[in-house]
């Protein structure tokens, strides 16, 4: 389980998480929505200590991401992340950029590395691009190389920071039938995401931030048709 | 009659071996210097990055002096003040100290560069992989920074070894003092510098051959 408790965030003056708690149970698909801003992707940062907070706790399983006797790169490991932008490894191929990190993080042998990247690579379907460099690769392939990489950590939680954001509109789709499929397997996922669609499909909840504050949780139905606060039906007016 | 006394004599094929031998002492003092260069430099570029405000106000200005001064001052003040601190070195051991030092000074900013060309979403990605902070620096920020800063690299390296003709100064004979040498000798000065210009595109051409074959590759 993920638990935040009050959690606060400042960039020097600037107060982009104010008091944000949250529980994401195991299993569990959320979606977070909101405008630029709105501290949702800070957010992300924060559960896997890319972001330093100012107060408050993130726990993970039971253990402070933020304590100083955190072993935090192992706890990265239970955490895949996927970034806006894809950072594929240029100078590796498919294959080899999803090997990496199994092989040195994870102490396993070339061959095994090899075998789990290979995997990965064929659930996210690109079977066929094993030993293809990213530069040959669309930004959706590339997109879906870098969940096949934060998978073949073998991650318990997923979270995704707007995955489909920096991509051409057309290849979206399957960017977000790769999530789909991921929450079909029952990854628990956190999804900061613009894609209305996927929130509403996909997510047993959805949060909506505004200007740094968790301003409504619920299932996608209460959200998307009922929504208790006048800032999150103004948002959803105007994405649609 | 006397035989008149005979000063200069013409080159001479086995003139050619001593040419050779003395090409053979440049690529060495520039092969070393350059590599120990390039790692003393790295680490510069590495610090120079990390170090931020500590390492412009110390490192940096350090590293201009070397930029800025000719490397033939730094050679002749090298030598000739080392023994007052008690270091007697030899020609040679002078030379590949300030060469390495020069490299070092060129090579810090080219590597911060390239520590700086890889970027901060990328080595997000990479840490949260779970690679700690050593990880990433040698298995995303060196392959990816160093491709990117590798013609820059090569230029520098380039730069060194015919500069390593300056150490002739110091009575290490290499391809440049070989030369004058033999110049003094045969006083056939064109021929002469001609066949040491031949010696070091021999040595050079290989190497940014071998250069672009590589950044070819890479770019796949």
């Amino acid at each position: 389980m993920i638990s935040i408790r009050d959690l606060h965030k400042y960039f020097g003056a600037l107060h982009v998480l104010k008091g944000i708690d949250l529980d994401v149970q195991k299993g569990e698909v959320l979606s977070v929505i909101g405008a630029s801003g709105s501290g949702k992707s800070t957010l992300l940062y924060c559960i896997n200590g890319l972001e330093m907070i100012q107060d408050g706790a993130v726990t993970v399983d039971g253990i402070d991401v933020h304590a100083k006797g955190t072993d935090i790169n192992k706890l990265r490991q239970k955490l895949g992340m996927v970034f806006q932008q894809w950072n594929s490894f240029p100078h590796l191929t498919a294959l080899e950029n999803v090997a990496l990190a199994p092989r040195i993080v994870k102490g396993k042998s070339k061959a095994e590395a090899r075998e789990i990247a290979a995997k990965q690579l064929q659930h996210v379907g690109l079977g066929e691009k094993l030993n293809v460099y990213p530069s040959a690769l669309s930004g959706g392939q590339q997109q879906r190389l870098a969940i096949a990489r934060a998978l073949a950590m073998e991650p318990e939680y997923m979270l995704f920071d707007e995955a489909t954001s920096a991509l051409d509109p057309e290849l979206v789709g399957e960017v977000l039938d790769t999530m789909r499929l991921l929450a079909d397997e029952g990854m628990t996922m956190i999804c900061v995401t613009h894609e209305m669609g996927f929130a509403r499909d996909v997510s047993d909840r959805v949060a909506f931030f505004h200007q740094g504050v968790m301003e409504e949780i619920g299932p996608p139905a209460q959200i998307f048709g009922d929504a208790r606060s006048e800032h999150t039906r103004k948002f959803l007016a105007n994405v649609r | 009659m006397e035989p008149t006394l005979k000063f200069f004599s013409g080159f001479a094929p086995n003139d050619l071996w001593f040419m050779g031998d003395a090409a053979l002492r440049t690529l060495w003092i520039s092969v070393l210097s350059i590599s120990l260069g390039t790692v003393l430099g790295t680490l510069f570029g590495w610090m120079l990055y990390e170090g931020r405000r500590a390492a412009t106000l110390t490192l940096a200005p350090v590293l201009d002096v070397f930029r800025s001064v000719p490397l033939i001052i730094q050679l002749v003040l090298f030598y000739n003040f080392a023994p007052i601190v008690g270091l007697n070195l030899d020609p040679f051991a002078s030379g590949t100290v300030i060469l390495t030092v020069y490299t070092a000074a060129l090579v810090a900013n080219v590597a911060r560069g390239g520590i700086e060309a890889v970027g901060a979403p990328m080595r997000r990605a990479a840490r949260s992989l779970g690679m700690s902070y050593w990880q990433d620096l040698r298995h995303v920020v060196l392959p990816i920074g160093g491709r990117a800063v590798f013609p820059s690299w090569v230029g520098v390296a380039l730069g060194v070894m015919k500069d390593s003709a300056l150490v002739s100064v110091l009575g290490y004979v290499e391809l440049l003092k070989a030369s004058q040498i033999l110049i003094t000798r045969t006083q056939e000065p064109f021929l002469i510098l001609a066949l040491a210009g031949a010696f070091y595109f021999a040595l050079s051409y290989p190497v940014s051959r071998y250069a672009t074959h590589l950044e070819n590759r890479w770019a796949q």
